[in-house]
């Protein structure tokens, strides 16, 4: 810088008696002697202090408007949606469990009115079975009653018959036995006899016969 | 020709529109602009994904929600519940950075956070709010900080707690710097190697242009790398942010 300066200024001494070429280029030299002085003085940029009062004061100023804005207007906001959100899921989440706990309850009834139904169609079962036992058993005790007292009568006729049928055997062998023998001897003989006679023999014949 | 190619010339201001207060300059430059389209994009980004208010979100609504979730998803695992009241302003410094970043590695955009003053301010915030909301729901229980329990006493006076003042004192200049080193670091080599590919195209000869491809594979190699950086960086000022609060909201350890 002071070098480029010294010449500079030499050219300049030099210029009233040369040549006006010579005055341009101490005029170019000089120029670029304060270009120079002008680098050399500015800063590395970001550590400048020069450009602090503007850098603080505007970042305060739009970082104050952005927390601001976030804070009362866009994060409520946001929060909000994310709350409704939150808050939607979780109250489906209860309806859902709200209406399993229903489900099972109708289930557990379901179960329970079954199983009544089911031991009350097995008791229906079991009484009607019952009450149709002892009403057969009733018949057939009366039907078994009536039937044995057709019997003992019938058999009574029978032996009635029966003894009324022998009877009239023995009286038609008297018969038969008399006129066999008035026939055979020609002479008259009493009933009476002819009745005991056969009765006797009648007597042993159904005991050979059985 | 070569102050064309300086890597550092990015970084410089130009004022757009001259204010003056008082003895103060508060012109508003590139970097003003920069800054004013960060906030109106944050603030569109989430006033558009916010407007339908659907139940089912659409993409950019997700977008907006799994940014919300995030952070706050962030804030409650290392502040805990109660850190939740200072999530408005986390959730402000993280997407800040965050679109700051992005938006400086597009070409011919200014990266407000490669200006140290900006990150320092940033940090700052962080470490007044710490201070302010430690001493006032702690009281001084909040020195407590750089009492930790579980240490024998020798220890503590002798080590612990000179260190642990140390930290405290340094926490602005690490939150700032981190940020600031690794953006402007990134944005030097960015341009560093952008302007080695214009240099070797007019500058070789003929067939030894080709050669230009080494640079500008470096290039492509380290714009996602920036990109990555961008995000991480955002993170993790946002999560110490959260880290610093939750000393101030528990300071028992």
């Amino acid at each position: 810088m002071s070098g480029l300066n010294i010449i500079s200024e030499l050219l300049n001494a030099m210029s009233g008696a040369t040549a006006p070429y010579v005055s341009m280029l101490a005029e170019q030299v000089s120029g670029q002697a304060s270009k120079l002085a002008y680098e050399q003085e500015k800063l590395f940029a970001p550590l400048d202090p020069a450009t602090f009062s503007s850098q603080i004061f505007w970042l305060l100023l739009s970082f104050g408007v952005l927390l601001f804005l976030l804070a009362k207007v866009l994060l409520p906001r946001l929060g909000g949606i994310l709350e409704e959100r939150s808050n939607r899921i979780a109250d489906d989440i209860d309806a859902a469990s709200r209406m399993q706990k229903k489900a099972e309850l109708a289930g557990k009834a379901y179960e329970q009115s079954l199983g009544d139904a089911r031991a009350k169609a097995h008791n229906v079962a079991e009484t009607t079975r019952a009450s149709v036992n002892a009403e057969l058993e009733a018949e057939m005790q009366t039907a078994d009653a009536e039937t044995a007292i057709q019997m003992e009568r019938a058999e009574a006729k029978i032996q009635k018959t029966r003894a009324a049928a022998l009877a009239n055997v023995d009286d038609i062998a008297s018969e038969t036995a008399k006129a066999v023998v008035e026939h055979l001897y020609t002479k008259k003989i009493s009933i009476t006899t002819v009745r005991k006679t056969v009765k006797t023999l009648g007597q042993s014949a159904r005991l050979k016969t059985g | 020709m070569a102050e064309k190619y300086d890597p550092v010339r990015q970084f410089d201001l130009h004022n757009m529109v001259d204010i003056q207060i008082g003895k103060y300059d508060i012109s508003f430059t590139n970097s003003s602009l920069m800054m004013v389209i960060s906030v109106a994009a944050i603030c569109l980004f989430l006033f558009i994904g916010t407007a339908k208010k659907s139940l089912i979100p659409g993409r950019l609504q997700s977008m907006v929600e799994i940014s919300y979730e995030f952070v706050a998803e962030m804030v409650r695992s290392t502040a805990g519940r109660d850190g939740l009241v200072f999530f408005p302003f986390i959730y402000a410094l993280f997407m800040f950075i965050l679109f700051a970043n992005m938006f400086g590695l597009i070409p011919f955009f200014f990266t407000t956070t490669s200006h140290i003053i900006v990150t320092f301010v940033l940090a700052m915030m962080v470490m007044l709010m710490v201070l302010i909301v430690g001493f006032w729901k702690n009281g001084f229980g909040f020195l407590q900080v750089f009492n930790p329990t579980g240490v024998p006493l020798v220890l503590k006076i002798f080590l612990v707690t000179p260190l642990e003042i140390v930290s405290f004192i340094s926490r602005p200049l690490s939150h700032s710097i981190r940020l600031w080193a690794n953006m402007l670091a990134g944005h030097i080599m960015l341009k560093l190697f952008a302007s080695f590919i214009i240099a070797m195209v007019i500058g070789l000869d003929g067939f030894l242009k080709i050669g230009a491809i080494f640079p500008a594979a470096m290039v492509l190699a380290l714009t996602p790398l920036k990109i990555l950086v961008a995000f991480l960086q955002a993170y993790v000022f946002a999560i110490l942010t959260s880290v610093y609060l939750n000393d101030a909201l528990h300071p028992g350890h």
